[in-house]
């Protein structure tokens, strides 16, 4: 499966379901707004809020919060394209965010992203067909004195190796 | 809540965390002495299986009835990241790493029941040395001298009572009570603390402008968008010890009247947002922030603003625009934000560790802290030590100690015998000290002599494996992918200065590109619009000043001295040690490896390899040479 069909197929899966869930997702992201003022000032982290809901921000929801902040579509669009941590796109259930600071880079955190690559299938910046697996190098996590180090949710795996990244993804499949 | 209601508490608390805080042995008489567990939840030792430890010792502490005898804590980052995970027994002062889920036994029956230490989860200063128990003993805690760190993996970071208990909000009721705006200002002068962050600004003279300043409405900021590659203070700080950073920031309040401050803290480290969350939740709820902190007539309020991802966000015009909602991007000072910031009324913006010094300041004066370090660089810093030394983790040492100290002494020294090569300080805005500068003090105007910076702290050692040119170009291509594009210097300068490196170290390089990289860093040094810019090409220019003859072998001899650089690398098969069994032949994606006619032995055809390594890495009898 080529790296667009791969997309296309997370796209249909994830892709916009209208339901009743729907409904309290945006409930709760009014909820945020809310205890934010309404106020423009805030608008990245009600971003933060409702990409922890939905998971990427999508256009629907982009357009909710541009809304209710009286701020343009276009302003919000500048904000999140800004910021390496917003989304626009599906990713996976899982994003593996791989440390690529000066520490973890001298003790070889390219081998260890080149091994998730090999391991997933994937390169970096790329999701897994199933929707499972999102892979990214992201800037230092701050974990240095364990490196390299990467990533899970708020779980950080320490001190990998590039044979120990197998052990890694079976803890979350 | 007021000051003799908080000198109450504070007693009260004290009582409470006693047994802590005593170091001498101690034996049961026929029933089990009281112990404390301090366990280390810093985020290294989080990661390797801290939780699965506590929940082991708890279960074995139940399980022999000692749940009331010896008390459990989380406490805050220990900074030996590399001993992780970390436990500490108080009063013995005995220091466990490396404990799994299987030692809890031993650890609780032997230690706790029986009163004998289990002295193979000691430290050792050799594979066949003598274990050392106590903490205090192992240089590399003893050689330090905790300021800002003080209190940090002694409590536990998400009671507030705990730090109370340690002098804490001691240093805001003594402002409150007894000291003028003014008193507090001229104090953080006489001990001469400079800003933390990287620039090194007198942190004394920054308030007293947002005092002079004129408005009633001013902001203080607390910058604890840690970007710099390889520093994690400032996480460990709010991680192991918020409060701290909360008083200090009511504190910078009083002195330059302001009621409302931000931490701008990164989205990479949910703990810390977390127990930020906790700390100002509890010190509300205490009367130590809000409304009439402490019965008095001031007021002060905090907001914690989680940034999304963007380097640049550091440089503080740009943090200011982000605090506010908007992209992130810098813009040209003057004004500087003591005079328009946030809202364009008057802000000041301090890092995490500065204000982390503060409460220290104010409690023992201004002329303590200043009696410690060198004369224009005072107190201590916090250095993240990473990279290829022995011992990881953070040090706090005062400001001049030598990077010979803190790389061999406390850092324990280069791991498998290696060389020492460099220490790259400041990440993407320091530079590299080489090995002939290791006697150098580490302090602001020493670093800057030699051009590199003390930055945030992070220092990265470097050994022999690591190319001088492909560090420059590392960080040269985090500097394009976090240049924001407002200003060209900075946007095409970094992507140029990053195509001649990559040249470079394709070994397509000619001796006029050195020249050009010379131009161009002085270009971006001048002529950029923030920080970012300004010192983007500080890595390139001291690699350059200090590793020249590295650039030169790539360049005239086409060689990587260091043997990073893949397309300068050269791999032969050294026919007397191969046994022809065929492995990197097998392995090889282009097929560059072929079986020599008639004997069993290989060897590469230079025109089809490709430089991947493979051979290199699979073969067993290491016939395999790199050239």
């Amino acid at each position: 499966m080529s790296s667009i069909q791969a997309l296309e197929s997370t796209i249909s899966r994830l892709g916009h379901q209208v339901g009743p869930g729907e409904k309290v997702m945006f409930d709760q992201l009014e909820i945020a707004i809310g205890y934010y003022n309404r106020s423009p000032e805030a608008l990245i982290q009600i971003l933060h809020r409702a990409q922890e809901l939905f998971g990427y921000l999508r256009p629907d929801v982009v357009d909710f919060v541009a809304q209710k902040l009286t701020l343009p579509v276009s302003h919000v669009y500048g904000v999140i394209s800004f910021y390496s941590f917003f989304s626009t796109v599906p990713r996976g259930k899982y994003t593996i965010m791989a440390c690529m600071g000066t520490a973890c880079y001298v003790r070889g955190a390219e081998q260890v992203v080149q091994a998730f690559e090999k391991e997933l299938g994937i390169h970096r910046g790329q999701t897994t067909p199933d929707g499972l697996f999102s892979l990214k190098c992201v800037r230092c996590l701050g974990a240095c004195g364990m490196a390299p180090v990467v990533m899970i949710g708020e779980d950080v795996h320490s001190k990998l190796q590039p044979n120990t990244v197998k052990k890694v993804i079976r803890q979350y499949t | 809540m007021t000051p003799s209601e908080l000198e109450q508490l504070q007693k009260r608390a004290a009582e409470a965390l006693a047994l802590r805080l005593q170091k001498h042995a101690v034996k049961g008489n026929g029933k089990p002495a009281r112990r404390v567990l301090l366990i280390c939840a810093g985020g290294a030792c989080i990661s390797c299986g801290e939780a699965p430890v506590w929940a082991a010792l708890e279960k074995e502490l139940v399980r022999n009835n000692l749940q009331d005898t010896v008390q459990m804590v989380q406490t805050g980052c220990m900074s030996a990241c590399d001993m992780g995970p970390i436990v500490i027994v108080r009063p013995d002062n005995v220091l466990y790493q490396h404990v799994k889920p299987e030692d809890a036994g031993r650890i609780v029956q032997q230690h706790m029941l029986r009163d004998e230490p289990v002295r193979d989860l000691m430290w050792r200063p050799g594979p066949k040395a003598e274990p050392v128990a106590s903490p205090d003993e192992i240089p590399f805690f003893s050689k330090q001298v905790k300021i800002v760190l003080e209190t940090c993996g002694i409590i536990d970071p998400e009671n507030i009572e705990e730090y109370i208990a340690m002098e804490g909000y001691q240093a805001l009721a003594k402002a409150l009570t007894s000291m003028t705006p003014q008193q507090v200002i001229d104090e953080v002068k006489t001990s001469g603390i400079r800003g933390r962050g990287g620039a090194g600004f007198p942190t004394g003279t920054k308030w007293q402008m947002l005092r002079n300043a004129k408005g009633d409405e001013k902001y203080i900021i607390c910058n604890a968008d840690e970007g710099d590659p390889g520093a994690f203070m400032d996480r460990s700080v709010l991680e192991g010890d918020p409060h701290r950073v909360l008083e200090a920031m009511a504190l910078a309040g009083y002195a330059a009247g302001a009621s409302k401050g931000f931490v701008y803290v990164r989205a990479e480290y949910p703990l810390a947002i977390r127990r930020l969350q906790i700390a100002l939740e509890q010190a509300r709820r205490y009367g130590l922030l809000g409304r009439r902190i402490l019965g008095t007539d001031f007021s002060f309020g905090i907001e914690i603003r989680v940034g999304a991802g963007a380097f640049v966000c550091g440089e503080e015009t740009a943090l200011m625009a982000s605090v506010q909602g908007k992209r992130g991007m810098p813009r040209p000072r003057p004004p500087f934000p003591t005079d328009a910031g946030i809202n364009d009324k008057p802000t000041s913006i301090n890092n995490v560790e500065t204000f982390a010094s503060i409460p220290a300041i104010i409690r023992r004066g201004g002329a303590w802290y200043a009696s410690i370090g060198t004369p224009k660089s005072t107190g201590t810093k916090v250095f993240a030590l990473a990279g290829k030394v022995n011992n990881t983790g953070l040090v706090e040492v005062p400001m001049g100690t030598t990077l010979r100290e803190l790389v061999f002494e406390i850092g324990g020294g280069i791991p498998n015998g290696k060389a020492f090569k460099a220490a790259q300080t400041g990440g993407p805005s320091g530079g590299c000290i080489p090995a002939a500068h290791l006697d150098l003090p580490l302090d602001f105007d020493s670093l800057q002599q030699i051009g590199s910076i003390v930055g945030s702290g992070g220092l990265v050692v470097m050994d022999e494996d690591s190319c001088m040119v492909d560090v420059a170009k590392f960080f040269m291509d985090f500097c394009v992918d976090e240049s924001c594009g407002k200003c060209p210097p900075c946007r095409v300068g970094t992507k140029q200065i990053y195509r001649t490196l990559h040249k470079i170290c394709e070994g397509k390089g000619t001796e006029e590109d050195l020249k050009i990289l010379d131009d161009l860093c002085d270009v971006l040094r001048s002529s950029s619009l923030c920080g970012l810019g300004q010192t983007a090409p500080n890595p390139t220019m001291s690699t350059l000043r200090h590793f020249r003859d590295e650039y030169e072998a790539h360049i005239k001899n086409h060689k990587c001295p260091a043997k990073v650089c893949k397309s300068l690398i050269r791999y032969v098969i050294t026919t007397a040690k191969c046994t022809g069994c065929s492995l990197c032949a097998r392995n090889c994606p282009t097929s560059a490896i072929s079986r020599v006619e008639g004997q069993k032995k290989y060897i590469i055809d230079q025109a089809k390899c490709i430089h991947c390594g493979k051979c290199f890495e699979v073969c067993h009898f290491a016939a395999v040479a790199r050239d």
